[in-house]
């Protein structure tokens, strides 16, 4: 396809080249919100195709387009402007319907933006869609949804992964270069690796929380998906910082991430954790994950063994802390003040028809664990157990960067994008976020960046850093990108 | 008869605990809420400087201990007026700890404590009305989020009596420190009672029953001799207390189990994790323990101290609130005469503040006037009576008491001829009982005196005319 | 530790979730299966660890007494399934009916 400054080919350009065009008037923000619904229609990104798309509006994004151009001929352009982008579905926003993937909530559309939709609104971007996901963000797979399974755009026999597969799949689809996901236990890097794009996940209190539907509130994070690091990079810089509507937001400085790329990784030493290597490790992904090494070590970084020792336990500390905060997130969705009501015997029979019709299995299930976990009796053994060894992990990754090692690199998944229904098993599918929960428990940020391909499917690396040093993680990550190449994407 | 109270306060902040809706009484229903007090989905949630001072303050009053880390922590459980699904409280770690106070002396002389377990913070929930809708509750949410603190107790009440002395002197201290209105009419202030009963002599405690529903201070101190006696008739069959929850009917005038679902509540307390921890550096609890008015017992003992004309019972009425205390010095001081001027404020300006409805802080007499007026009286400036004139002239117009007792021609006349005019004009106008006088009725001296000050419209001094009156009649 | 019958019956209702016979008898499955992965935990050595609780060492930080409220972009009866003269209406509650807690 080829890039030029109107039509289809404005899709061609990155986000940064994008809102340069649309800055000095040689671009019009409306033919770039169209372009990338057409290409979004094109793919067939909707219902009736892949269903990586819940909810477009397609006058709103004209709407939004041209005041993006009116500001611009002002003399205001922001560094997205112009710039189409994918919200997932658990992200408010005002225009567009915010359903989480959820019956519970199909048709309600919130009366406030999240912080981090306002910021990119007024970095001049302009949200063209709501992305489909697992229900309440909770899978890794998106076939969770109340609203049917989304397909990769890779292979549609295929899941995008979850639960932001729907965000990860626009972006690979070629519909926007930046979207928005959120992350949990690793439903971004995850679907990011499933989908062949880059997927971050910032630092706990990176990115304001506020407006994004709460699940895991220690875990969570908004993340940025980018077709390439300097997409992500953009998106990440526009919404990040401190939001005094959200008390768990940082004040740490946010720095110019495009900017951090650098030739060489001289200095920079990066360690290989054993634990995400294990023996039993699909030997494609780990040798893909050796070459990626490999080029870090040529571009003059140093590579050392290290353990991270806890690492066993994360899956089910992850599965004890964020069902059990679930289930309490999940109370407030009673029929009362908004979304689905239905009518039962009394006002218990509503609260509990309203749920059981709202509510999809694995939510279900989640929140019956969850509310186990934190019961008379049970809590002690299970939710304060899980905290304390959540803190043993935490100081794994503190004590690893402590010893002088900047960076980790492991593979982000342990295996490729699989089937549509191929992980039946509601265990086995927990086990997809081995090598990216421990992330969200210890709060650090970490990224996903495609690393080549195996069985005609992506796979993706993992690059992890030590609490708010995203700018070392981006250098890494934009060295690694240019070294491997195109032949490393789709 | 043993009994544990938890006193439920909401704070006198303009905004609610974690969003900045305004908490103002009275509103249009559901008006003053936001994405945050609706539980909207994405809400989160930033907490109130000003709550946390009063709560602090509040912990102070009563002697606790301020933790620099306390911790919020969500109770769930599932009602149409809390709209999140779990209320914020704090659980394991609360604001405050291990305070005491002082709620009267035995007959011995030895104080009656209460000591307090804990101080905490936590959000109000919102209101469900069953009665406006035919077959529906109504819920309104502009209570929910208004900051509460909640005050929990020992066991360490005896009796119905006890616990009324500990209430009145909970809101006594919170008056004072000014944290709340602590109305339990107008709902500001709420109470539950634990209650257990115990043979004398015995050591441990009984099986409690919790008793809520009362709206009032006599509601309490019934609704407790009620569960009492309920529990004694059941013990002295030799039953055994079921802990449950009982509801106080104040028609009925009986106490009827709560009707529980499922037994037991699980509320499932855990750390809130969208909430950090509440960190306080000392340099705030201390300013704010500076800051802190003098509270009752200490503002009792400093009269009885400084002001030794006092008798214990004025104390009591002087002390009752801060203003009234506050006033009675600010008179007092300058006037010299403690006692007398404890007397005018208990009398008068009491009387003149029910008249007027006026509240002690906005008493249009200033204290330095007052202070003035019975400076005048002692002074011989005006009569005892003419004063009691001026100050009604004073309540009306708040001008000083010199100007107004010039204007109405209140001071005290001393002046001879003045006074035998007037005397001369009551002998004309009381020619009989003059007469009688003249004659030699000494006791009627008096009633022409009293004449003679009505004429003066309280300006003639009262005792030059008493000797005036005797010289006429050569005595 | 197993999970029963009664167990999920028991939290399915303090979670409000209506579940019917069925369901409630392939979720004792399910929770036991997930539950039996957790044990792993009961062996780690916590002793001394704290737990973690609230993230942010800087404390919670406080927000001025005063407002302007958060504003909303639609009324609330846009979004709210039933409401009256400005209440939210639910069905009826019997006024002695324990609401499992507070006054």
């Amino acid at each position: 396809m080829s890039r030029d400054a109107e039509g289809a080919g404005l899709t061609e350009w990155s986000a940064g080249e994008l809102a340069d065009l649309v800055t000095r008037g040689e671009a019009s923000p409306r033919a770039a919100a169209d372009a990338s619904l057409d290409r979004a229609a094109a793919a067939g990104a909707g219902r009736d195709g892949l269903n990586i798309l819940l909810y477009e509006d397609r006058r709103d994004a004209h709407r939004q387009a041209d005041a993006v151009a009116a500001g611009r001929d002002r003399g205001h352009a922001g560094p997205l402007a112009g710039v189409p982008v994918v919200v997932k579905d658990n992200i408010a926003t005002t225009v567009l319907p915010t359903s989480c993937g959820s019956r519970i909530l199909e048709g309600y559309v919130s009366p406030f933006d999240a912080t981090a939709v306002r910021r990119l609104r007024e970095a001049g971007a302009v949200i063209v869609a709501k992305s489909n996901m697992d229900e309440f963000a909770m899978g890794s797979s998106t076939e969770n949804s109340a609203f049917g399974p989304a397909r990769n755009p890779l292979a549609p026999s295929r899941v995008p992964g979850g639960s932001s597969g729907g965000s990860a799949a626009a972006v690979a689809a070629g519909i926007v270069r930046i979207a928005l996901g959120s992350e949990t236990g690793g439903s971004v890097r995850q679907p990011a690796a499933f989908c062949g794009v880059v997927g971050v996940k910032p630092t706990y209190g990176r990115v304001s929380r506020y407006g994004l539907v709460a699940f895991a509130s220690s875990l969570d994070q908004i993340g940025v998906f980018g077709r390439t690091v300097d997409d992500a990079a953009l998106g990440l810089r526009s919404i990040a910082g401190l939001d005094p509507l959200d008390p768990t937001s940082a004040p740490e400085p946010v720095a110019a991430y495009g900017d951090a790329a650098r030739g060489s990784l001289a200095g920079v030493v990066i360690g290989r954790p054993r634990e995400y290597f294990p023996p039993d490790l699909d030997p494609r992904i780990r040798d893909k994950c050796d070459a990626a090494i490999d080029e870090l070590r040529s571009l003059g970084a140093e590579v050392r063994d290290v353990s991270l020792p806890h690492t066993g336990l994360a899956i089910q500390v992850y599965y004890i802390l964020a069902p059990a905060e679930a289930s309490s997130n999940l109370a407030r969705f009673d029929g009362v003040r908004y979304g689905l009501r239905i009518e039962g015997d009394g006002l218990r029979g509503m609260y509990e028809a309203t749920r059981s019709s709202g509510f999809g299995p694995e939510v279900t299930r989640r929140i019956l664990l969850g509310t186990y976990v934190l019961s008379a009796g049970y809590y002690d053994a299970y939710y304060r157990k899980a905290q304390q060894v959540r803190a043993l992990i935490a100081r794994d990754f503190a004590a690893v960067f402590a010893s002088g090692v900047h960076l980790l690199f492991t593979p982000t998944t342990p295996t490729p994008a699989f089937e549509l229904g191929a992980r039946s098993d509601p265990y086995e599918m927990y086990l997809s976020d081995i090598f990216t929960c421990t992330a969200n428990l210890a709060g650090v940020p970490a990224m996903s960046i495609p690393i080549g391909r195996v069985d005609g499917m992506p796979v993706g690396g993992q690059l992890v850093a030590s609490h708010f040093d995203e700018r070392q993680m981006f250098a890494a990550a934009f060295a690694l990108e240019r070294r491997l190449g195109a032949g490393a994407r789709q | 008869m043993v009994v544990g109270l938890e006193v439920h306060v909401q704070l006198a902040t303009a905004t609610k605990i974690f969003c900045r809706c305004s908490t103002d009484f009275g509103a249009p229903p559901n008006s003053n809420t936001c994405p945050v007090c609706l539980a909207l989905p994405g809400a989160l949630l930033t907490l109130n400087e000003h709550a946390v001072d009063l709560a602090i303050r509040t912990a102070l009053a009563l002697g606790c201990r301020v933790q620099t880390t306390s911790i919020f922590a969500r109770k769930n459980y599932f009602y149409p007026d809390l709209p999140k699904g779990y209320q914020i409280s704090q659980f394991d770690k609360p604001l405050a700890v291990d305070g005491c106070v002082q709620i009267g002396a035995r007959p011995d002389g030895s104080p009656i404590n209460v000591r307090i377990t804990r101080v905490h913070m936590e959000e109000d929930a919102g209101k469900s009305i069953h009665d406006r809708f035919a077959g529906v509750t109504a819920v309104d949410l502009n209570r929910a989020g208004v900051p509460l603190v909640e005050i929990v107790s020992e066991p360490d009440l005896r009796g119905a009596e006890e616990a009324d002395a500990y209430l009145r002197t909970l809101k006594q201290i919170l008056e004072y420190v000014a944290v709340s209105d602590v109305s339990m009419e107008k709902g500001s202030l709420r109470v539950d009672a634990n209650i257990s009963a115990r043979a004398v002599g015995e050591t441990r405690l009984g099986t409690k029953t919790e008793v809520k529903n009362m709206n009032s201070f006599s509601g309490v101190v019934r609704a407790l001799e009620v569960e009492f006696a309920r529990q004694c008739a059941v013990l002295d069959a030799g039953g055994r207390i079921e802990q449950q929850t009982m509801l106080w009917d104040a028609n009925a005038d009986e106490v009827r189990p709560a009707r529980s679902k499922e037994g037991s509540h699980d509320y499932r307390y855990f750390p809130d994790p969208d909430l950090p921890p509440l960190i306080l550096p000392l340099e705030r609890i201390d300013r704010i323990e500076r800051e802190l008015p003098e509270l009752p017992a200490a503002r009792r003992a400093r009269f009885q101290a400084e002001y030794p004309a006092l008798t214990a019972y004025d104390i009591d009425v002087l002390t009752a609130g801060p203003g009234l205390g506050a006033y009675f010095e600010q008179v007092a001081r300058p006037s010299g005469d403690p006692k007398t001027a404890a007397n005018w404020v208990m009398g008068d300006v009491l009387a003149a503040l029910k008249a007027t409805g006026q509240a002690i802080e906005h008493f249009s007499v200033r204290p330095a006037d007052l202070a003035q007026l019975l400076q005048m009286v002692r002074d011989g400036v005006v009569s005892h009576t003419a004063a009691k004139q001026v100050f009604a002239a004073m309540v009306k117009t708040g001008d000083p008491p010199s100007q107004i007792a010039e204007r109405e021609g209140l001071l005290k006349v001393t002046d001879d001829s003045a006074l035998i005019a007037w005397i001369d004009d009551v002998f004309a106008e009381h020619a009989a009982e003059a007469q009688r006088f003249a004659g030699g009725e000494r006791r009627l001296q008096g009633v022409l005196v009293g004449h003679v000050m009505k004429k003066s419209k309280g300006a003639a001094d009262p005792k030059r005319v008493n000797q005036l009156l005797s010289d006429r009649i050569g005595t | 530790m197993a999970v029963t019958l009664d167990d999920v019956r028991h939290i399915a209702s303090l979670a409000r979730l209506g579940l019917d016979v069925e369901r409630a008898q392939s979720l004792v499955a399910e929770l036991n299966t997930i539950l039996e992965h957790m044990e792993a935990l009961s062996r780690v050595d916590t002793g001394g660890i704290e737990p973690v609780a609230g993230i942010g060492a800087a404390g919670v930080p406080l927000h001025l007494d005063a407002g302007p409220p958060i504003p909303m972009a639609r009324e609330r009866e846009t979004f709210a399934p039933s409401m009256r003269d400005g209440f939210f209406l639910v069905p009826r509650l019997s006024t002695h009916e324990d609401p499992e807690a507070a006054s």
